[in-house]
Order: C-alpha cells, then structure tokens, then sequence
C-alpha cells in the first residue's frame, strides 16, 4: 500500500491537501445522491409520509398519556412533546447522513465491494460513512424542528442564543452517539456476515431515547443506558439545555464526553475487524 | 397434506438457520418493552390510588407481557417481503405449473418461521417474564383461557392474511415497501401495540373496534384479562372469526386478479 502511494506521487500532480480534498469529495458524492434520489420522486414522497406517520404515533401515545395524567416524572404534556420532537431531529440529521450507509456496509462485505473501497486512495471509514445522503430525512428533520417550536410557544418559553447553541451542539453530540453505536453494530458484520438486524436493532434501542430520563429508576438499567450505550442522555440532555431545565452543566460534558467516547469506541473496533478482514472471496 | 407437512419441515430446518438472528431480536426487543414500563410506572406514581379507564398498574404491566407474548407467536417476520421478492423476480412461476398451492406453501412457511421463532424467543421472555411474574396474572377462568387460545389462533391467521394480501399488491407496483411500512404503522397503533385502546376516548376506540387490527393483540390479550367477558366474548370471537373469513376472500381474489395479469406479462 504505502510503496502504491510512494509510486502515485511520482507520476501523478501532486495530491490537495485533505482538508480541501475530502470537502470536494463529499460535495461530488452529494451530487450523486440528488441525482439518483430524484429518479424516483413518489418513491421519496412516499418515504416522507412513512417516517411522518411514525413521528405522528409517538406523539399521539405522549398525547394520550397526558390525557390521562398532568405530570410524567417532573415533565410537563409540552415538555414532553419537545423531547419527542428533539428525539426525532437527532434521529432524522442521523439518517439523513449516516443511516443507509452504515446499513449498506454488511452488503459491501457480502458483495466484496468492500475490497474494491480499500483499494482507493481514500480513508475507507469515510468512504463508507458518507457515500449518500437521505434527502427525505432533512425534511423530516423540519417538522421535527416545527414541533419543537409549537412546543416552546406552548410553553411560553424563548431560548436565548445561549440555550440555542447548547442546544444545537448537544443534538451534534446525540448524532455522534448515534452513529457510532450503529457503525459498532454494523462492524459485528465482519464476523457473521448476514447482520440484518443491526438496523432493526438500532430502532429498538432508540425508542428508549424519547423516554423523560426521570421515568428511569437507580438501578444497573438506567446505569448501562447512561453510561455504556448513552441512549437515555442522547435527546433528554439537548432537549433540557433548551428548556432550561438542566440540573448541573455537568450533564452537557457528559454527553459530549461519551459521544468522544464511542466514535473512539467504534473505530477502535473498524481498525480491528478490518486487520483481520480476509475479503469475502477469499 | 403430506406434501405441507414436507413444507413445514423444510421451513423450521430453514429458519433454524436464523436462530441467533432471532435471539438477538427477541432480547434487543425486550429494551423499549423495559422502556415503556418504566413509563408508565412513571405515569402512575404521579396518579395516587392510580387507575386509567379500568387499568391498574399492575394489569397495564401485564396488557404489556401479553401483548409481547402474543406479538411472538402471531407476528409476520420476513413473510411479506418473501412473497413480494418471489413475485418481482418471477420465483412463483414454479408454482403456478406444480402441483401446490402457493398460498398454503406461504402459510405453512410463517407457521414453521412462528415455531422456530416462539421457541427461540422463549428463552430471553421466558427469564423476563419470571422476573416480572407478580404482575402476570393466570387467566381469569378456564373459559378465558380456550378463548385466548383460540383468539391467538385466529389472530395469527388474520395476521398472516393482512401481511400476504398486502405483499402481493407486488403482483402491480414495483417497490411494496413503503406500502408495508404505512399498512404496519396503522397496526402498530390500532392492535393495541403502541397502548391498550380503550384508554382512547370512547367514540375513538370504538371507531378501532370497527376495524380488523385490535382483534390481531388488543382482543385475544383482553379476553386473557377477563376484560371481554359473557356476551361480548362470543361477539368478539364471531366478529374475529368474520375478519378471518373475509380476509381470506378478499386474499383469494387478489391473488387471482394478480395470477392473472402476472401471466399476461410473460404471454
């Protein structure tokens, strides 16, 4: 590998350095991904309406709870309904980017195209990780965006620029955390090829995300989904920076701590599965 | 019948193979079942002497064990999307020239899928359930009982009718997925899956009453509650039996409308 690259550098120009290289990538990778997505436009609709009926169900069942009760563990109906809301824009900017691609990397395995990606002079993690883009799911994550507001109007609450931005780089952190457990989950496919259920896995181990973090008693529960998979943190803690509600700034370091925490996790565990990778033709 | 029980066979030997696939469903499933009990424990703490439209915490606990329990033993898993891959790559051709229905091949298959999938499954709800058995009442009676059986039997076929009926909507577009999804959202609320249906308002939930999905989990987990009793039991088990029969006309008449334009592609 590295004699290939010493041999590229002789009789190719000499390569833009990566900070302008990868930018210019992904630009063209996003081209390709509007092009393709626009060949099937009522496909993509029809996706829209998809992921908005399930945005719909979960704050109908907050909904109907709070017609039943006023109070869920210190979180009021419209609080409420802002941490479902907040919950699915982290999930929507995550699949908008990541989702189908860390799905698809058990197939580049399958189909030994994962060789292929090894092969080009780029980082293959980042290869794998940015290859398309949801369009569907900026949409999504709109409404999402709409719903908060309608729930902070609600509340007559309005965030100064401070809780805004805490609030903003905190779902960035929720993001973070997402992909890396899913890209973790992806990786177990360089073991036992057929993994298809990393994807339907990930969908159950969010549905705690939109959960009060309150409604979680002391116990090894709340302890594994705080501090090993931080699925209880991911869109409780953004979603209090908003309101105000934070108990200590100690919360926000925490998020982001362990969303450093898994991305190392992760490619700790892509540079292991990929030193023993032997090619699925092999 | 014969040549079904070979269908069967082949189906748990194939299955089989899935088995840690499912282990890990079944455990990863147990999350947001953990999730959504610690909710409504939530819910109820902060409701003194609490009860939502006849539940007691304990009893919305069980609605939720059941439910879980009922969703393994009747859910479509790959069913759907093996039926409308069939269709889109041509496989059903063999059928339709062999002497075999591939309807009742279907139906065999997501019995043989449910077997292997219950006894997996079991093991990971099994320990759940033992730990959360204060709040798993025996059923009411024994009459309660057969009718829970024969309810989870009905609803299991109501289920694989629907899932079926649905994948050969592949016989006219191209890509049945997202139909899938939207039809699975809507069973997903109106079964009773999300939450028990009767703690809707009451003209709500007897508009989903009216439908076909509460009688796939909230009916056969209400009737093991004691919450379906004397003469709406049997309604109820008339009304599902109904379903039952008219999912499987209108099956048989999509299936021979899409039969037939299948044919005129390749003739």
């Amino acid at each position: 590998m590295s004699m290939g690259e010493a041999r590229g550098h002789q009789t190719l120009e000499p390569r833009a350095p990566w900070w302008r290289r990868y930018p210019s990538l992904y630009g063209a990778l996003w081209r390709y991904s509007v092009t393709r997505e626009m060949q099937f436009k009522a496909n993509f609709l029809l996706w829209i309406v998809v992921e908005a009926m399930w945005f719909g169900l979960q704050l109908g069942f907050m909904s109907v709870i709070y017609g039943h009760t006023e109070d869920v563990a210190g979180w009021s109906r419209w609080q409420v309904i802002l941490l479902v809301g907040c919950s699915h824009f982290i999930q929507q900017v995550f699949t908008a980017f990541f989702l189908t691609n860390v799905s698809d990397i058990s197939e580049h395995i399958r189909t030994g195209r994962l060789d292929f990606m090894l092969l080009l002079p780029v980082n293959t993690r980042f290869l794998v990780s940015f290859r398309k883009v949801d369009l569907g799911a900026f949409v999504n994550a709109m409404s999402a965006l709409a719903v908060i507001g309608w729930a902070l109007r609600n509340l007559g609450h309005l965030p100064g620029p401070w809780e805004v931005a805490a609030f903003a780089l905190l779902c960035g952190c929720g993001v973070v955390v997402h992909y890396s457990l899913m890209f973790m989950l992806a990786s177990v496919a360089f073991w036992t090829v057929r993994i298809q259920g990393a994807v339907w896995g990930y969908y159950n181990l969010f549905n705690i995300a939109r959960i009060p973090e309150g409604a979680f008693p002391h116990g090894w529960f709340r302890r594994v989904f705080t501090w090993v998979l931080p699925m209880i943190l991911v869109s409780n803690v953004p979603s209090m920076a908003l309101l105000g509600t934070m108990r200590s700034p100690w919360m926000g370091v925490s998020l982001a701590a362990l969303a450093l925490a898994c991305l190392a996790a992760s490619e700790a565990l892509w540079r292991l599965a990929l030193r023993r990778y032997a090619s699925a033709s092999a | 019948m014969g040549k079904y029980l070979q269908v069967l066979r082949i189906g748990v030997q194939n299955t089989l193979v899935y088995r840690v696939n499912f282990l890990f469903r079944a455990t990863v499933g147990l999350v947001p079942l953990a999730g959504t009990l610690y909710l409504w424990r939530a819910v109820y703490a902060g409701k003194p002497g609490g009860d939502i439209s006849g539940y007691a915490l304990s009893q919305m606990i069980s609605y939720y064990l059941l439910v879980t329990l009922v969703d393994a033993f009747t859910a479509v898993a790959e069913d759907d999307w093996q039926v409308a891959a069939d269709i889109k790559d041509g496989n059903i051709s063999q059928f339709l020239v062999r002497p075999i229905n591939y309807l009742a091949y279907r139906f065999w298959l997501y019995l043989s899928g449910r077997a292997v999938y219950t006894a997996v499954a079991l093991v990971p709800v099994g320990i759940f359930l033992f730990f959360m058995r204060e709040h798993l009442a025996a059923p009411v009676s024994g009459v309660a009982l057969v009718a829970f059986v024969a309810s989870v039997a009905m609803a299991a076929m109501l289920q694989f009718l629907i899932a079926c009926t649905m994948a050969l909507l592949a016989f006219w577009v191209l890509d049945v997925s997202t139909f899938i999804f939207i039809q699975f959202a809507l069973e997903y609320i109106a079964s009773g899956h999300l939450f028990p249906i009767d703690i809707l308002p009451a003209w709500l939930s007897r508009l989903l009453m009216l439908t076909p999905y509460p009688y796939l989990l909230h009916f056969p987990v209400g009737v093991y509650l004691g919450r379906v009793e004397g003469e709406d039991l049997g309604r109820g088990l008339a009304m599902q039996a109904g379903w039952v029969a008219l999912g499987y006309v209108l099956l048989r008449t999509v299936w021979a409308r899409g039969v037939r334009r299948y044919s005129a592609v390749g003739g």
